[in-house]
């Protein structure tokens, strides 16, 4: 057999030096399940969920955390690894508070998905480890739901490693393991800065977005890719929205972002739906508003416009695009200034 | 922007943002990238933890960044040009500098080295506080990086002195031949989603989208053409901060403001309500009735970007979709759907169906969006200009192999002292900028409860020494006065402000930083010092 050539499930694959095997059979469109391998984060092998059988190997191999190496013969779904895989699942089931009636993950958790999957009923170890259920409600983004969490350390490696913002780390130690923010505090009292990775990288139900509790399951959910109206950096985002209200936003996996966001991008959309939106035109009248139609404040707008080029001139009336505004929207206005009022005027916020 | 545009021909960002994390140095300097542009943050600290690059931060605050940075260089503000021409002087004496990049691609090079020589590490001293020995280390860093980035914002560009700050990193750059290389360049963040789009478009007093001059009369011939009109004004616009002082002289009598709230975001804010008060007629279209709306005579609603379809161009010049996600909220409208009625109502129909056809518009006029499709977008999710044709798979950095403008020109520039420095009156400098849990004027993030639990009120944050000096306890009250204003805010005894300085967000109306702040400008780029001011802090007297 040549170099970088390697054989999974009976097919013969080449393979990049420096892949692992579950980055070679991905890129054979073969899925391997996991639950702690995460984008742009370095591998951990912590859920054992993606375990394989290498032939020549005494054990069966974490696929996300072995090289691939030429001339590997690899089972991904042989009866000793499925037999595995049940049995990781089967402990992961039983080692938390995993009710899936009222969880927000239902329907996109990934444990749930795999218990369907290797048709794990009822767990073989009924009775849940002796360690408190913390739930952590403290705040007004992100819910901790510890009886849910299976110490995959995703989140951590997202913290640490995608957003480098470093707030959150494995604590403890055995059955104690325990996700900690600084030295196990609240989120609200540490340093975290609410980015939200941590929530889009949970494959369960254990970090939730508290603005999206309750207010729909994921499938009753349209997802619209959008660009973020926040800074300047233009994260790619998809806005969940179900009856005409937004529900959450995640990162989109696209440049360029790669699904990263920040606080606002994540949690700041509220002003869409803000009581104090402005919902109808508004003209002053000894110095007070009242509401008016469209086409009367249109009008009063192009008649006083058309009146003060006339008599003044087109270089009296000045326009302020805006930073906050579309391309088309930008574009149209420097156009109405230009090129039917007559002024170059025009002008926006860059500079502030 | 008037920085760059002189220097390399292009005012943007010359770079990408995931080329950051390949840079092998990365200078960051009057960017609190951390707070303002998180996502970009995250690629240079990747840079750093995971692929072991070096970061040299050059800023007065200890900001966040500090604490990944391979050297911090805490210069005093305002004293950007001293420090850049500083590392400039080492790299050349120690022959760092790339000789062949300067004799093939450059000009001026003989009165940069001129100029430079003359501060030396031990005068930058002096004038900016970096130590000597700091100095020297930092531009080893940079000049021995195989491709080495720059990445600046408003800390750079809100000076008297703004132009001169940014046209000595690019010289800094070219020194090194940094620019027209992957990974490199001169990189200013944006600091809102579509400012790079509003300069684009020609949201500007003195060019048509795609930076097309309305001075030249072939560009106005062309859009004449195009839109079927005569006699396009040839005359220089005044920018926003001219057109204000403009207004009580009786030179602008009417204005239209989209999505503008100058009121909190003006230097001086008190020398903004005056002239818009003065106004025959003030058309104000937003999401919310801003603090500037409440001053107009007519107020427009208008759609949030969630209620409308569209393009934004980010930070580094990538176009990207807007899609509505749900319908217009109450009776507002998309703004482009406001701006063709009232043309209409003015004898000039704008009959676009949707923003699709005024791209369409767009790409016609615009060289540099000429390729760019909403097809392309859709299959493609993104498409950075210059992208002239259909064929073209746009620029990812800009500058290889010439400059837009032939040849990158060096300018020699001595330091200037900001415009207000801090005496025995107004002892401590004020800077001002955001902070990560709020945006700009605060009209949508204020409105946001996540975020107001975490920045629910302006603080003064000020350095411990300074505070003890004051008999200033963390949490109290203070009154901070410069010599146009006060204000009175919570004080925030933080490890980022270093002695000597304090910073204020502009964020908070009832706490308006920007009655402060000075409105001297930058004599090209009119941008005003937001940077530096002097002030004095006091007690409030319980």
């Amino acid at each position: 057999m040549p170099p970088s050539m390697l054989t999974i499930n009976g097919a013969r694959l080449t393979f990049e030096s420096g892949q692992t095997i579950l980055e070679a059979a991905r890129g054979a469109a073969i899925e391997v399940p996991t639950l702690c391998d995460y984008k742009g984060t370095i591998p951990s092998g912590a859920c054992r969920v993606c375990v394989v059988e290498v032939q020549g190997a005494r054990t069966l191999l974490p696929a996300c955390a072995t090289a691939a190496t030429p001339g590997m013969v690899v089972q991904t779904e042989s009866p000793r690894v499925v037999a595995a895989r049940r049995m990781v699942i089967e402990l992961l089931l039983a080692s938390g508070n995993h009710q899936c009636l009222v969880c927000e993950a239902n329907g996109e958790c990934e444990l749930q998905a795999l218990a369907y999957r290797y048709q794990v009923e009822t767990p073989a170890f009924a009775n849940p480890p002796d360690t408190p259920y913390y739930y952590e409600d403290d705040n007004s983004m992100i819910v901790r739901d510890f009886s849910k969490c299976v110490m995959c350390g995703r989140c951590v490696r997202a913290c640490n490693e995608r957003q480098v913002n470093q707030a959150i780390a494995i604590g403890y130690r055995g059955a104690h393991n325990k996700i900690v923010a600084r030295g196990d505090y609240p989120y609200i009292n540490s340093d975290c800065v609410f980015c939200g990775e941590c929530v889009q990288a949970c494959p369960v139900g254990a970090l939730l977005d508290k603005q999206a509790r309750g207010r729909g399951r994921p499938w009753e959910l349209t997802r619209v890719r959008t660009t973020c109206p926040y800074c300047g950096v233009g994260c790619q985002m998809d806005v969940l929205v179900k009856d005409n209200r937004i529900v959450k936003v995640t990162g989109a996996d696209a440049v360029p972002n790669d699904g990263k966001l920040c606080v606002k991008g994540r949690f700041g959309w509220n002003f869409v739906h803000h009581s104090d939106r402005l919902t109808t035109p508004l003209i002053k009248e000894n110095g007070v508003f009242r509401e008016a139609s469209w086409d009367e404040a249109l009008n009063l707008v192009a008649s006083r416009l058309r009146e003060i080029r006339d008599q003044a001139g087109p270089d009296k009336i000045g326009g302020w695009c805006s930073a906050r505004v579309t391309n088309e929207e930008n574009y149209l206005m420097q156009k109405l200034m230009r090129a039917v009022i007559g002024t170059n005027h025009v002008d926006h916020c860059a500079r502030l | 922007m008037a920085g760059l545009a002189a220097t390399f021909g292009s005012g943007a960002m010359t770079n990408s943002i995931a080329e950051l994390e390949e840079a092998d140095c990365t200078l960051v300097t009057g960017s609190n990238t951390t707070e303002t542009h998180p996502v970009i943050a995250t690629r240079l600290k990747r840079a750093v933890r995971l692929h072991h690059k070096s970061l040299i931060v050059i800023d007065p605050r200890r900001i966040d960044l500090v604490r990944h940075a391979t050297i911090w260089l805490r210069q005093h503000p305002g004293t950007d040009v001293a420090v850049i021409n500083g590392l400039m002087h080492v790299i050349i004496e120690e022959n760092l500098h790339d000789q062949a990049y300067i004799a093939e691609r450059t000009e001026n090079f003989a009165a940069l080295r001129e100029t430079v020589a003359r501060y030396t590490p031990e005068y930058v001293e002096q004038i900016s506080g970096v130590p000597a020995a700091d100095l020297r280390c930092a531009a080893r860093l940079y000049g021995a990086a195989k491709a080495a980035a720059i990445v600046y914002a408003m800390g750079i560009t809100q000076h008297t002195t703004g132009t001169d700050n940014v046209k000595s990193l690019a010289n800094l750059a070219m020194l090194c031949g940094n620019v027209g290389i992957r990974a490199g360049g001169v990189n200013p963040l944006r600091g809102q989603n579509n400012v790079q789009g509003a300069c684009d478009m020609g949201g500007l007093p003195n060019v048509f989208s795609g930076y097309q001059s309305v001075t030249d009369p072939d560009r106005r011939w062309k859009m004449e053409a195009a839109w079927g009109v005569r006699n396009l004004p040839d005359w220089l616009g005044l920018t926003m901060t001219e057109m204000l002082p403009a207004i009580p002289e009786g030179k602008i009598k009417a204005l239209y403001i989209i999505g503008e709230n100058p009121v909190i975001s003006d230097a001086d804010a008190d020398q903004v309500i005056n002239p818009l008060q003065h106004l025959d007629f003030l058309v104000v279209q937003d999401i919310f009735l801003t603090e500037t709306g409440k001053l107009a005579h007519v107020v427009l609603p208008a759609a949030s970007f969630a209620e409308k379809d569209g393009t934004f161009t980010n930070t580094e010049r990538r176009v990207a979709r807007v899609r509505q996600v749900i319908p217009p909220v109450g009776d507002s409208r998309p703004d482009w759907q406001i701006i063709a009625e009232i043309s209409r109502r003015l004898g000039h129909p704008m009959p676009f169906a949707d923003p699709q056809a005024i791209f369409e518009e767009i790409r016609r006029v615009t060289p540099s969006y000429a390729g760019i499709t909403y097809d392309r977008l859709e299959t493609e999710g993104g498409l950075q200009w210059p992208c002239p044709h259909p064929d073209h798979p746009g620029t990812v950095y800009l500058h290889q192999g010439q400059f837009t403008r032939g040849r990158g020109q060096f300018f020699a520039i001595d330091y200037r002292e900001p415009a207000e420095m801090p005496d025995a009156d107004y002892p401590l400098v004020l800077t001002t900028g955001r902070v990560l849990y709020q945006y700009h004027t605060g009209t949508m993030s204020r409105r946001a409860p996540g975020l107001m639990e975490k920045a629910p009120e302006c603080r003064v944050e000020i350095a411990a020494g300074d505070a003890a000096r004051l008999d200033i306890t963390e949490g109290e009250m203070v009154r901070v006065k410069s010599r146009r204003g006060e204000l009175v805010a919570r004080a925030l005894v933080s490890t980022k402000a270093v002695p000597g300085t304090i910073f204020i967000p502009f964020h908070y109306y009832e706490a308006a930083v920007n009655k402060l702040t000075i409105a001297a400008l930058d004599p090209v780029a009119k941008i005003p010092e937001y940077k530096v001011c002097a002030v004095r802090i006091e007690k409030v007297k319980a």
